[in-house]
């Protein structure tokens, strides 16, 4: 035990915490030079792509020190964004040490603060490292001030390296095995093991990523889960050597892989204990926490042939990624469909974009909603995510939306258009505080649904890249909430509905009216398009007819031509929505998500 | 199928002096392959001897067919002859060009068997006849329609084209007037189409020249429309007029009906049975190929039940007579709509397009399809 070093690396987005894994690898030898793809960490396209780590996976890295000493140096790969807060910190929990990345030339941002705090929650040892040192634009020294005014860290102790150039890799491995301690633990006790992660393989089930703090485990052994009272037989355990290793036993101070014969990846909770059937563990480890959606959306295949292929993917898809939650749903408008529950914003968009490209599904989504209460006259409360079920308004007595407390740093010069924006978004009891000169520090409290559609890129936008976003659910704060719909030549089109603040419906029915009007091609007829509370019409477009499109000659060498064209046409169609006798193309359920800028 | 109904029989002349700007019609300006293009149709039609069982209707057109001469027309009709059976009484059309012909062609071309003459006006102001290109002037036109009456033909078509660049109301009005003067017994008013491939074409691609807004081809298109019906004449297709139903075209209306035709020459198709096929765009290629004994035909279709279902659509909604009520099954949201947006008429049986249907008939049939 006292050659091994858990740890993790955490950073705020873009610091360059998978390069500096990348380098971590390469300098270990793990694979050929050859075979070395850039963040080999970030397995799926999408975090390739992004350059955001979405799912945290592990490696064991082999190091000799300089006094010639071997030791096996735990690598724990923690997600980065908001949404993935718990996993983050189930990662550190299985840790005694991190590596707080920090970019020389940005310093230190508001998710390094959020990050150091998360490490010191868990009584890591911290070492900071600046990166990116070979960054013309690298200021070392004015880092190493919000170290220590920032961080309250000794900014002696922080370490240079380039994760880029390969600059400074030794010294951080030094670092590690010198001043982060070896794990504790007593292997002779019964098993605790700590399940921080899992992922779904299709031969072998799910693989459980997980930290042993106490005793040992070895296939053959019966285990058990404790928050889920679930045994399984051990079929197999080992190390992650980026590839999966076969050891013959897993004991305390390890991190490693165990496979039981677990069919889904929603069978094992994130944060749970392991312990063994027949000698367990009196107490599970601390910290385990059902991770409940936030965030809600329909999904409806463009064509309704699909749905059945959806069923399947979906079903595939839930096995990787435990998080999220799906029921059906079916809408007048779009068909069968699916509401699904996400942890945020950034995990429906990851949802979104994986089943799209690895599991090659096209489908519509609709505007994202929270979860709403209603206190009834008769006493009752009901919860609403779907605005399908929004209750009769007469039996409402009082609504209720989740508040969250969203912390933005900025450069100071953007404070004007940010409170702006924090206004617009009802935004209230803001709070200030300058962490640095010219920095500032936003704290305010919001509704949850005012951050979930368009909040982030906006702020991006108005601090030209600047502004950091980070927020926390608070409590549900009583609301005058009320549901909007809008019609097309007098059809609801349910799945554009949304329940939303009074004071805001009328600008999201003029914003939705407009962007439909652009989107709907002209028909032969008028179209109406209204947004509507109730009976009351509160905003309206229209779509004018085109009213002339025939070709003038019909002969012969024509007909097939023109059916061609059609045919093409009649695809096309396939791709759009019937509602009543207007044909509404994908676009735009799109583009009512999309921000004001983007236009 | 349709063996007991008469079959249409199309024959593409590939020639012309020039081409034409907004022209998409397969032609060559190079006339010495006349002999070779008359001794591959002959070939051609020998091919087909059998297949169809009669027509009772030809149309010559092109191309420029008034560029063969009396004897050459008559060679063509000869080879018919031998080997297709056209019906008595069947309706043979010659597309002319006004500045070719002459009493005596005129007077061959009768002998030879031609009873309706279309007449390619497209204009009776010169400047407009100067902007399409083309070799006659107004006052050709006028002499043509006067000797094809006096050679005794009782079945004219006149071509007129609208939205010309610089065309007005008025002078469209003029030329409409003009034709009228001469009693025709059908009109084709079709809108100058800015094709790809064309030399107008590339002139719009590079924004030399600017398609008429939608307004104004409606206007035109109703203005046409509205005057002709007003002076007897039964608007029976998107750009075709009659003074009666007899003098409906007989031959382009089993294009619009999937009656079966048979086209010869470069470029034709034809139509039996749901298939479909087609001749290769190129007289030397049409003439190489039949001289070796070969087959002219560049590709073929044999519709699916949908296409055919389609096309069906899409041809009867550009006439007047429309298309049968169970095309339609399953659409009643969308009938009440066009209905009420006065685009189409339901009757018993069909649903029929007025005249703001008709202008909006290449989108009307995808409301149809599922
Ligand atoms: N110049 C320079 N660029 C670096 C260095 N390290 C990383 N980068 C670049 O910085 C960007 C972000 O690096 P990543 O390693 O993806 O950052 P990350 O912290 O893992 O980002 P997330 O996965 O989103 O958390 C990439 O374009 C890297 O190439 C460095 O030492 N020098
Ligand atoms: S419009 Fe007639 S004359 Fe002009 S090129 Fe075309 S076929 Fe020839």
């Amino acid at each position: 035990m006292q050659n091994i070093r858990n740890f993790s690396i955490i950073a705020h987005i873009d610091h360059g915490k998978s390069t500096l894994a990348d380098r971590f690898i390469q300098y270990t030898g793990l694979i050929e030079e050859r075979q070395f793809r850039d963040q080999i960490l970030d397995t799926m396209d999408i975090e390739r792509e992004r350059g955001i780590t979405i799912k945290s996976q592990t490696v064991t890295l082999p190091y000799v020190s300089r006094s010639g000493q071997e030791f096996e140096l735990n690598l724990i790969d923690t997600p980065g964004h908001v949404d993935f807060t718990y996993e983050v910190s189930r990662a550190l929990a299985s840790c005694e040490g991190v590596l707080l990345v920090i970019d020389a030339a940005q310093g230190v941002e508001a998710q390094t603060v959020a990050n150091l705090y998360m490490a010191l929650e868990h009584d890591l040892t911290v070492i900071p490292v600046i990166n990116k040192i070979d960054l013309p634009s690298a200021d070392v020294d004015r880092v190493k001030e919000e170290i220590e005014n920032e961080l309250a860290l000794d900014p002696e102790e922080a370490l240079l390296c380039s994760a880029k150039e390969g600059i400074g890799i030794e010294d951080i491995f030094e670092a590690i095995i010198n001043r982060i301690p070896p794990p504790a633990g007593t292997v002779s006790n019964p098993l605790k093991a700590l399940i921080f992660d899992a992922h779904y393989d299709s031969f072998r089930g799910t693989i459980i990523s997980c930290r042993i703090f106490d005793g040992s485990v070895r296939p053959g052994e019966t285990i058990r889960l404790m928050a889920q009272a679930s045994t399984h037989k051990v079929e197999e355990v080992g190390v992650f050597l980026i590839d999966r290793k076969p050891r013959k036993e897993l004991s305390a101070g390890e991190v490693g892989y165990i496979i039981a014969g677990i069919k889904a990846v929603s069978d094992t909770r994130i944060g749970d204990t392991i312990t063994i059937d027949n000698r367990p563990a009196l107490k599970p480890l601390a910290g385990f926490k059902v991770v409940t959606p936030v965030v809600f959306s329909s999904l409806y295949p463009i064509s309704t042939d699909d749905y059945h292929s959806m069923v399947e993917a979906l079903e595939k898809y839930k096995l990787n990624d435990a998080a999220l939650v799906y029921e059906k749903d079916s809408s007048a408008a779009l068909g069968q469909g699916f509401r699904c529950g996400f942890l945020g914003l950034l995990h429906l968009e990851i949802v979104q974009e994986r089943l799209e490209r690895e599991y090659d599904q096209s489908f519509l989504m609709t505007v994202p909603s929270v979860q709403h209460e209603f206190v009834m006259h008769d006493g009752r409360r009901v919860t609403v995510d779907n605005p399908l079920y929004y209750p009769d308004p007469a039996s409402i007595k009082s609504s209720l939306e989740p508040f969250i407390k969203a912390t933005i740093l900025i450069p100071e010069r953007y404070m004007g258009a940010v409170m702006k924006l924090c206004m617009e978004r009802r935004g209230v009891n803001s709070r200030f505080s300058y962490p640095t000169p010219g920095r500032i520090e936003m704290t305010f409290e919001m509704p949850l649904a005012e951050a979930i559609v368009d909040f982030y890129d906006r702020l991006k936008t108005i601090t030209q890249g600047y502004g950091s976003f980070d927020y926390e659910l608070i409590d549900y704060r009583e609301s005058d909430l009320t549901k909007l719909d809008f019609l097309v030549n007098g059809e609801k089109v349910d799945a554009l509905s949304i329940i939303v603040h009074q004071d805001r419906a009328r600008q999201w029915a003029v914003q939705v009216c407009d962007r439909l009007k652009e989107e709907i091609p002209r028909h032969q007829f008028k179209i109406a398009i209204q947004g509507a509370i109730g009976g009351k019409i509160i905003a309206r477009s229209t779509v004018s007819a085109f009213r002339k499109d025939v070709t003038a000659k019909c002969y012969g060498g024509d007909i097939t031509r023109k059916r061609k064209l059609l045919e093409k046409q009649k695809k096309g169609k396939k791709r759009m929505k019937m509602v009543g006798s207007v044909l509404i193309p994908q676009s735009a359920f799109v583009a009512v998500l999309r921000s004001d800028d983007e236009q | 199928m349709s063996n007991d109904i008469a079959a249409g029989l199309y024959i593409h002349v590939p020639f012309c002096i020039r081409k034409c700007p907004y022209c998409d019609f397969y032609s060559v300006t190079d006339r010495s392959l006349i002999s070779d293009w008359l001794t591959a149709f002959r070939q051609e039609v020998s091919l087909y001897e059998g297949r169809f069982s009669s027509f009772d209707s030809l149309y010559i057109g092109g191309g420029t067919p008034t560029l063969l001469n009396g004897s050459q027309v008559t060679a063509v009709m000869e080879s018919l002859w031998s080997t297709v059976s056209l019906l008595p009484d069947s309706e043979i059309t010659l597309e002319t060009n006004p500045d070719d012909l002459t009493q005596e062609n005129l007077a061959l071309y009768r002998q030879a068997g031609v009873n309706r003459v279309s007449v390619g006006a497209q204009s009776f102001h010169d400047e407009e006849l100067r902007y399409l290109r083309r070799r006659h002037t107004a006052r050709q036109t006028k002499q043509a329609l006067s000797m094809i009456r006096a050679a005794g033909f009782d079945n004219v078509s006149v071509d007129l084209m609208y939205g010309i660049p610089g065309q007005t109301e008025d002078s469209w009005i003029k030329s409409l007037e003009c034709a009228l003067s001469f009693d025709p017994e059908h009109l084709s008013c079709y809108q100058l189409t800015i094709g790809e491939g064309t030399v107008y074409g590339e002139m719009a691609a590079q924004g030399r020249m600017v398609p008429l807004e939608e307004e104004k081809e409606r206007r035109f298109f109703l203005l046409t429309s509205e005057l002709l019906t007003e002076r007897g004449y039964l608007h029976y297709e998107v750009s075709n007029f009659a003074r009666s139903e007899s003098y409906f075209s007989r031959h382009n209306r089993k294009y619009w009906q999937h009656v079966p035709y048979l086209g010869l020459g470069p470029s034709a198709h034809s139509f039996l049975n749901s298939t479909r096929w087609w001749n290769t765009r190129s007289v030397t290629e049409y003439c190489q190929r039949l001289a070796q004994g070969g087959s002219p035909l560049a590709g073929e279709e044999t519709l699916s039940e949908e296409q055919y279902f389609l096309e069906a659509l899409y041809l009867g909604l550009r006439t007047r007579e429309g298309i049968d009520k169970t095309l339609a099954t399953g659409h009643d949201c969308i009938l009440d709509q066009l209905q009420s947006a006065g685009l189409v008429r339901v009757t018993e049986e069909r649903i029929i397009p007025t005249r703001e249907g008709l202008l909006v008939a290449d989108s009307l049939p995808l409301l149809f399809t599922n």
